[in-house]
């Protein structure tokens, strides 16, 4: 599959007050958009995700991050509904970011690549939506900061969405989540390669600190039992010490799986994302927070939405737990809105969304089946009554 | 649908807003948006049910009517509906006073714990009455807060809410009979439906 991207030469303003000029947005979609445009559904990636959504990512051949969801008859359906992700604002698989040259200069943006918010990041959405003629989105659907974007997606543009799926997030980031993104831009700041943030001058990139950076965040997707099942406190085999050597007499000999593993997905993670990307996205995570904007008042976020909202939350998820869902969803209610919420039994933790969970799966395409059905959008061939 | 569920659906107007507290498997929100064009939602405290239901594309809330229908604004639905739960919330009085104060209309059937076979049972063995309405031992029963249909006419008058229209269901039908006077309906009536509106 081709990569898809459109430059809007006049670019966009930010919400810091700077303009970023030309704009290239880097996008992918799948299915076909209808005579009247009326099934479109805009999926938003999460923090390192990409718009890769459903075919195989082109530095690392991996298939799509949702194509057991997104698909010919899966339950987000491409025979049915026109797909679309972006890649997002700040991030580094084609649309503008801090690896992006700078008009003007012989430089990409690097560390004066400027500060974006989640408005930001879907006004830039919208510019494509925009440009493809779409008037309103059948669906929004994203989950962790892909549910901040389609929150924001909902309440920036309420005519424009008729149906929103936001699924393992929350209407604001949290301390605790904001303490470990912290944690993880100091593992950046602290590898001697930073530079200051000039890395790219230097011909480096501060691997070992992004590395770090992605083992705490890959902790914090995870769940202790889905931790406990895969790995245990099980040994790497080959990494003991033999039993004659000097070292065996040591307590640190071997090496946990635990370990192995953390430290392939850091090192792997490099070789994808950039250093700038990861500073400028989780900072724009960390200062969302719907109800602040209003006043501190979540609910009136959702006053005069009428969007029809389906929250979703996973029961052993701790970065973005049920409790937060629940307060979306409650919030959606007292706005006089329209909200489904479901919290799927599962122990895998955050990443959850990510994986084979036939619950979820029946959810989202129910909730789909049934939206389409009040937008008179055509039967899909799945579409049965109860 | 069951057939007190039928009785419900024909008191439902078409194209209304409808909330159906503690809706199950959702067949009655199913048939009201499908049949009647309602915009029909549910809430629902089993999560089993509540994904059961999200999957076949209806909207439904987890949540517990004790707690959650305080969030919803005032008037936010034409008919707010309490199938055979009033008894076994927490507190009653304030479900019923939350759903006349969201909906314009409220629906709610209960089992009649005043019917002559509960009475009989009580006074012939001083036991806890167990029958094919109320199945459960008082030791498990989920039903904490059982009324007779006496006690509900009672509560309305002092609460203030219009009785616009009540029914008697034994087994899978009306009973005419009962329905003659409130007298014969506390004591022949298995379960009742009230429709009730604001003001007396």
């Amino acid at each position: 599959m081709e990569v898809q991207s459109i430059i809007f030469p006049n670019g966009m303003p930010l919400q810091c007050g700077e303009v970023i000029a030309p704009l290239e947005v880097a996008y992918q979609t799948y299915g076909t958009l209808s005579p009247k445009r009326d099934n479109a559904i805009v999926i938003c990636h999460a923090f390192t995700g990409d718009q890769f959504v459903a075919s195989p990512h082109p530095l690392t051949g991996k298939p799509g991050w949702w194509s057991r969801m997104v698909g010919p008859g899966l339950p987000i359906d491409t025979e049915r509904f026109f797909v679309i992700c972006t890649n997002v604002l700040g991030g580094c698989m084609g649309t503008t970011g801090p690896t992006t040259m700078r008009a003007g200069t012989d430089k990409p943006w690097g560390k004066d690549f400027p500060p974006i918010t989640m408005h930001d990041i879907v006004a830039a959405q919208i510019k494509l939506i925009d440009h493809l003629g779409i008037k309103q989105l059948f669906a929004v659907i994203g989950g962790s900061m892909g549910g901040m974007q389609t929150l924001t997606w909902a309440t920036d543009y309420a005519e424009r969405v008729f149906a929103a799926m936001p699924i393992a997030t929350s209407p604001f980031q949290s301390a605790q989540n904001i303490a470990f993104n912290e944690v993880s831009r100091q593992a950046i700041y602290a590898d001697p390669d930073w530079h200051g943030g000039d890395y790219q001058a230097h011909g480096v990139i501060p691997a070992r600190g992004l590395a770090v950076a992605r083992m705490v965040g890959h902790i914090t997707y995870l769940s202790e039992e889905a931790l406990t099942r895969k790995f245990g406190r099980e040994i790497r085999p080959g990494t003991m010490p033999a039993p004659n050597s000097p070292l065996a007499a040591l307590p640190f000999g071997g090496m946990f799986q635990v370990e192995s593993y953390l430290q392939y997905q850091g090192s792997n993670f490099t070789r994808r994302f950039d250093a700038h990307s990861y500073l400028t996205i989780s900072r724009a995570m960390d200062f969302f927070d719907l109800g602040s904007e209003h006043g501190g008042n979540l609910a009136a976020a959702f006053q005069q939405v009428r969007t029809r909202f389906c929250v979703v939350s996973f029961s052993s998820d701790w970065l973005f737990p049920t409790a937060q869902s629940r307060m979306l969803a409650r919030a959606i209610n007292q706005a006089g809105g329209h909200v489904s919420f479901v919290e799927i039994e599962s122990d895998r933790g955050h990443d959850a969304f990510l994986l084979e969970e036939p619950d979820f799966d029946r959810t989202v395409r129910g909730f789909l089946n049934g939206a389409a059905r009040h937008a008179g959008l055509p039967e899909g061939r799945d579409d049965h009554a109860v | 649908m069951r057939f007190d569920q039928e009785l419900i659906a024909t008191m439902v107007a078409p194209q209304s807003r409808v909330l159906d507290i503690g809706s199950g498997d959702g067949s009655l929100i199913d048939y009201l948006s499908r049949q009647k064009g309602c915009d029909a939602q549910g809430l629902e405290l089993d999560m089993k049910a509540v994904t059961q239901s999200v999957a076949h594309g209806l909207p439904v809330m987890h949540g517990d009517a004790d707690e959650v229908l305080a969030d919803y604004p005032e008037d936010t639905f034409d008919y707010v509906v309490l199938q055979r739960t009033l008894q076994a919330v927490e507190r009653p009085r304030e479900v019923l006073r939350h759903m006349l104060r969201i909906g314009r209309s409220a629906l709610v059937s209960f089992p009649n714990f005043g019917h002559w076979r509960l009475r009989w049972h009580l006074m012939r063995t001083g036991r806890m009455p167990m029958t094919a309405v109320w199945p459960t031992p008082w030791y498990e029963t989920s039903n904490i807060h059982p009324c007779t249909i006496y006690d509900f006419f009672a509560l309305c008058a002092e609460d203030g809410y219009a009785v616009r229209n009540w029914m008697v269901v034994n087994g899978d039908k009306r009973s005419r009979v009962a329905e003659r006077s409130p007298h014969l309906a506390n004591l022949l009536g298995e379960q009742a439906l009230f429709l009730l509106q604001k003001g007396r």
